[in-house]
Order: C-alpha cells, then structure tokens, then sequence
C-alpha cells in the first residue's frame, strides 16, 4: 500500500519537498496520528470509559455526591501533580514535591501557632520557601548539571529531614487550627452546587491546572518550556537560554507545591508531618497516566489533571464494588504500564 | 570588489593542544554565495561557528560591515542580523511550524493581554510564517500548525532556512543543508537558496557536495589545516582541483608551499 507512488509528486516533481505525504493510512496509523496530534485523548477516553464501567459495576458510583467525593480525593495530588507535570516536560523529574508540600505546610503552621506569625503572611512565607526549594531544585540542575532524578532524590530527604525536625514530629491538632489559624483550613471548607459536595481545594486545582494551560499554550514561557523539553540542544541554537527556562519552571513548581501545601491542610484537617508521604509518587503516576512523556515535551497539561482522576475513580469505583484495596494498587500498576507503552508507540511517529 | 560584509583575520582557537583554527581569515562579500569547503577536521566548522557566535575564538577579530563585533552567544550574533541554520535544524520536533519559526522571538498580543499576560499574537505569527513559506514555495505546507516532525526531511530544511530568511538581515549561513536529503529534496533546498541570494541576503554555505557547491557557489572558500588556504572562482577552476586543493594533492598556483 505505502509503495504507492504519490500521485500528487508524479505530475509536479518540483513540488515535492513540500507536498504531504498522502499514502493511505491503515486504521492503526490512523489512531496513531490522531493520538499523536491529541495525546490526551487517551486519558479522556479511560476516564469516560472508567466511568461508566464502575457506574455499571458498583452501586452509588454514578452520584454527583460520589463523583465530586472523588474530585476532593484528588485535589491535593492534583494540585502536586501539576507542579509535577511542569518539571516531567523538560523531560525532568521532580522526586521532592511531596516532601516540599508537607514541610511547607509544616513551616505555615508552625510560624501561625508557635510563632504568632499574622496566618496571611506565614502563608506567603511558605510559599516563598516552596520557591526556593524550586529554585535549590534548579540551581542543582542547572548549575551543576545533576539529572533531575538524583538531584531530588537528595532534596527529597532533605527536605524530608527538616520537615521532621521543623515539626518535632508533632501534629499541630484540627481544633488548634480551627482557634488561632482557621485560614490555614480554607481549602478543605464545603460548599454544594447542586448535589455535588466541592471543596475550594477542588477548586484551586482547577484554577492552577487553568493558569498553567494558559501560560503554556499562550506565552512564550510557555513555548519555550516544550522546547527546552523537547531538545535542549535545537532550543539552545534557536536562541532560548535554556537554564533560565529550567529554573524558571523548577520555582514555579515549588510555588505550586507551596499552594499544594495549604490545600492539603484543608483536606487533613490537621498540618501532619507523616501525612502524604507518597504523594511525590502518586503525583507521578497521575503526570504518566495522563499522557505527559517522560522524555519531555510533549503532553497536555490538562492530561495530568485527567490522570489523577482516573486513579481517583478506580479507588472509589473499586472500594464501592467491595473489592480490596490491594487491587486499587494493582489497577493502578497497570494504567502506569500501559500509559507508558502508548506514549512510546505515540512518539513512534517521528521516526 | 568592495568592502567586505562580514570578515575575520587571525582566528585562533585551542582545545588543549588542539590548534582547530590557526589564524584562520574569513571574507564574505554583499549578495554573494560563499561556499566553505574543506576535509574533515579541517576546522571549518570552527571558523563557522565563531562567526555565528556559537564558539569564541582566542584570538583574531570578526568584523562586520568594517565593525570590529564579538559574539558570546549565537544570540548575539543573531540580534546582528547573522542566521544560522544549523546541520540539525535546530527545530523542535514536537512544535508546530509556526512555533519554531518564532522561537525565542516570539509576537506578544499588543495592548494590555500581550503587556501584562505576555499573551502571544497566534494568528499574526500563523500569518507571518505562512507568508515567508509561501515566498519560498514552500506553501503546499498547508496547515502551520502541524509539528515539524510529521514534514519530511526536505520540508524541515525548508522550514529552517525560512526562519532563517525570515529574520536574518545581513547573512545566512547554512550549514551542511543537503546532507541528510535526497536528489529531489536537495534540488529544491538549492533553488531555496538562490532565491534568498536573489533578495540580497548573502550565504554562507558549507557543504562537502562538490556538485552542488560548484552549481550555486559565487567563491569557494577552501578551508585546509586550521585556515584559509585559498578562494577559488567555480569558474575557472575544476572540482578535482578543489578536492586536489582541499586534501593537499595539490597547491594552488601562487601558493608557495
């Protein structure tokens, strides 16, 4: 079929170069492409098919009480996951985010309780150390030219270290919050629209998922950030300073894992130190099941959002189905598989 | 002939006990077609490369337009007007056609969405890259906002040296442009770049296809041991007395060895 001579290069050689290239596509090229021009149409798909599998399945999943439960469960992951996505498209990793969010939620509650600090300014604080553990992050990355793996690998722990020396291991209570610092708990108030039950952390997900599509698909940030991500090298002589975008995206993420870090208040209900300790992986898992390859530059911003979803309703699905728990982890295991194994065949394309 | 537009003399450049460029002169003239031919290792990437920014030479001084410049980045060299389309394109597979032809000088909205939300101008970027590509026939590329890395290996070129065409004021220096294509793409790579001579935007071109230098080259620069060892006129000289020339066969006449 492929060897087909192009009808359109035999009558205009001259017009060659720059015709398409028209061989008739079989069906599986032709899902490639279309995944290829919209690589999160996979976790769209999944989610709408996992919704309606689980609203067959189990009783009660198919409620707006349950679905917007759901979106609660997710809003802090969702969040880190976020800044998790920015750092996975210049083709990095960012293994601390969990441990930055939980220390920073530390230090806003600390300076607020023990310190008397006014709530609104330990809350600026904190987001001011969430960026400079970004920047930390970024420095490492950029100056000294550590992979982003084993560069986080080692703040990871060391931020792990100071979140348990800063907090002395000790919970400051829910009911201490709700006296001196109830601003610190914000993101966890309800509020009902129709029958769903949302919480505003639900929404300060979808208000940073939102700025980040904007700033990535309509700045030139943005465009720069795909192709720091995409080839360093081409983005380099094409005349990006391509460290200046690195850091620049490293401070943003710990920015974000500072507002990670308040939501997550809100959502416990208390500023734990041994609260979400696998949130960096978790937030992982959503960046991957949404569609963002690992090897940068390419993928949604809104894939990540999606993924994180999509763990969020096989958990509920599941436990409402009465299965155990473990099989949570198992389905999770596979949509990290197969997602990466769609990505691959995706990226196929250029070759 | 008159001044030159953009020269170098005295070139050095070291890695370790390396000498790549040996007090290397260089001379491009307005509206013409410069070739660089010479061996491998020969150090013409190095002479290019310090002219566009990309390496900074120990010693030597480039000059343009009789200006003594230094460039401590192909930004800079760039921001003079000074294009280059390197052998691997410098392109962004992933990103659209519109997006790399702006990279890195990007069209923000005007008024208070580009100023204070640095948003980018799509449709005036979308029109701008579709007008350069048309200039150059390149516009049976129909959708701009495809990514590069579903064109074909000719279209990528051509996309490169459209983005180069479009932003470079002074040179264009291209490097290596029909290496990676076949009979047909690199045909029509040629015709590009008689065409953007045609504009008066003079062109470096590095190349080892002899044919094809000798096909749109004004001079030849040949390039032997770290510096100019002579520039011939297509003309009046044949392609075995060039690779005679550039592999030390032969010297040229006037050359004492």
């Amino acid at each position: 079929m492929s060897d087909t001579p192009d009808p359109v290069v035999e009558r205009n050689p001259a017009e060659a170069v720059a015709s398409f290239d028209r061989h008739t596509r079989r069906p599986l090229e032709r899902v490639q492409h279309f995944l290829h021009r919209y690589p999160t149409m996979v976790p769209v798909i999944v989610l709408v098919l996992s919704v309606i599998a689980f609203g067959l399945i189990a009783p009660n999943f198919f409620s707006a009480f349950n679905l917007s439960l759901i979106l609660q469960q997710v809003a802090v992951v969702g969040t880190l996951a976020a800044a998790q996505s920015l750092v996975v498209l210049t083709a990095g990793i960012d293994l601390s985010v969990g441990a930055v969010m939980v220390m920073v939620s530390v230090i806003m509650g600390k300076l607020s309780i023990d310190f008397g600090i006014p709530v609104p300014i330990a809350i600026l604080i904190g987001l001011g150390v969430g960026a400079a553990t970004g920047a930390l992050n970024g420095a490492l990355v950029t100056r000294l030219k550590l992979p982003p793996f084993i560069t986080t690998l080692g703040t990871w722990n060391i931020f792990l270290a100071l979140n348990y020396y800063l907090s002395n291991r000790e919970t400051i209570r829910s009911q201490t919050l709700d006296a001196e610092a109830p601003l610190l708990k914000f993101f966890g108030e309800r509020f009902s629209l129709g029958g769903a039950v949302l919480t505003y952390g639900v929404v300060l997900m979808v208000i940073v998922f939102a700025v980040l599509w904007y700033a990535l698909y309509q700045t030139a940030w943005g465009r720069r950030v795909y192709a720091v991500g995409d080839d360093p090298e081409s983005a380099a002589l094409a005349g990006i300073q391509t460290n200046r975008v690195l850091m620049s995206v490293y401070v943003v993420a710990g920015v974000i894992c500072g507002l990670a870090a308040w939501s997550s208040i809100g959502r416990v209900g208390s500023v734990s130190p041994t609260s979400f300790f696998e949130a960096n992986l978790e937030s992982i898992t959503a960046v991957v099941i949404g569609g963002i390859s690992l090897f940068g530059g390419r993928g949604s911003i809104l894939g990540p959002l999606i993924g994180a979803l999509i763990v969020g309703v096989f958990n509920s699905g599941l436990r409402l189905a009465g299965v155990d728990v473990l099989w949570q982890l198992f389905a999770t295991g596979w949509l990290i598989i197969v997602a990466v194994a769609i990505d691959q065949w995706i990226r196929k394309i250029s070759s | 002939m008159s001044q030159p537009l953009l020269s170098a003399r005295n070139l050095v450049k070291r890695y370790g006990r390396v000498t790549a460029m040996d007090h290397a002169d260089f001379d491009l003239y307005p509206g013409e077609i410069l070739a660089v031919i010479g061996d491998n290792g020969a150090g013409k990437s190095s002479l290019i490369k310090a002219i566009s920014g990309a390496v900074q030479p120990d010693e030597g001084e480039i000059r343009l337009d009789g200006q003594p410049v230094s460039f401590a980045s192909p930004l800079e060299a760039r921001q003079m007007g000074i294009e280059t389309v390197y052998q691997t394109l410098a392109l962004s597979p992933a990103l659209s056609i519109s997006d790399n032809m702006f990279m890195g000088r990007e069209i923000r909205r005007p008024g208070v969405l580009g100023k204070w939300f640095g948003m980018l101008d799509k449709p005036a970027m979308d029109a701008f890259a579709r007008k350069k590509l048309s200039e150059l026939g390149l516009m049976t590329i129909q959708n701009i906002g495809q990514p590069v890395e579903t064109l074909s290996g000719g279209q990528r070129q051509g996309v490169a040296v459209a983005r180069a065409a479009a932003f470079g004021s002074r040179v264009i220096i291209l490097d290596e442009p029909t290496a990676a294509l076949g009979v047909k793409e690199s045909r029509r790579v040629l015709d590009l770049i008689l065409d953007v001579r045609s504009r008066g935007i003079p062109i470096v071109l590095i190349s080892h296809n002899m044919p094809h230098v000798f096909e749109v080259a004004d001079r030849i620069h040949i390039h032997r041991l770290g510096r100019r060892l002579c520039v011939i006129d297509p003309r009046e000289h044949t392609m075995s007395d060039a690779v005679a020339y550039m592999t030390g066969a032969r010297l040229p006449e006037g050359i004492a060895a």
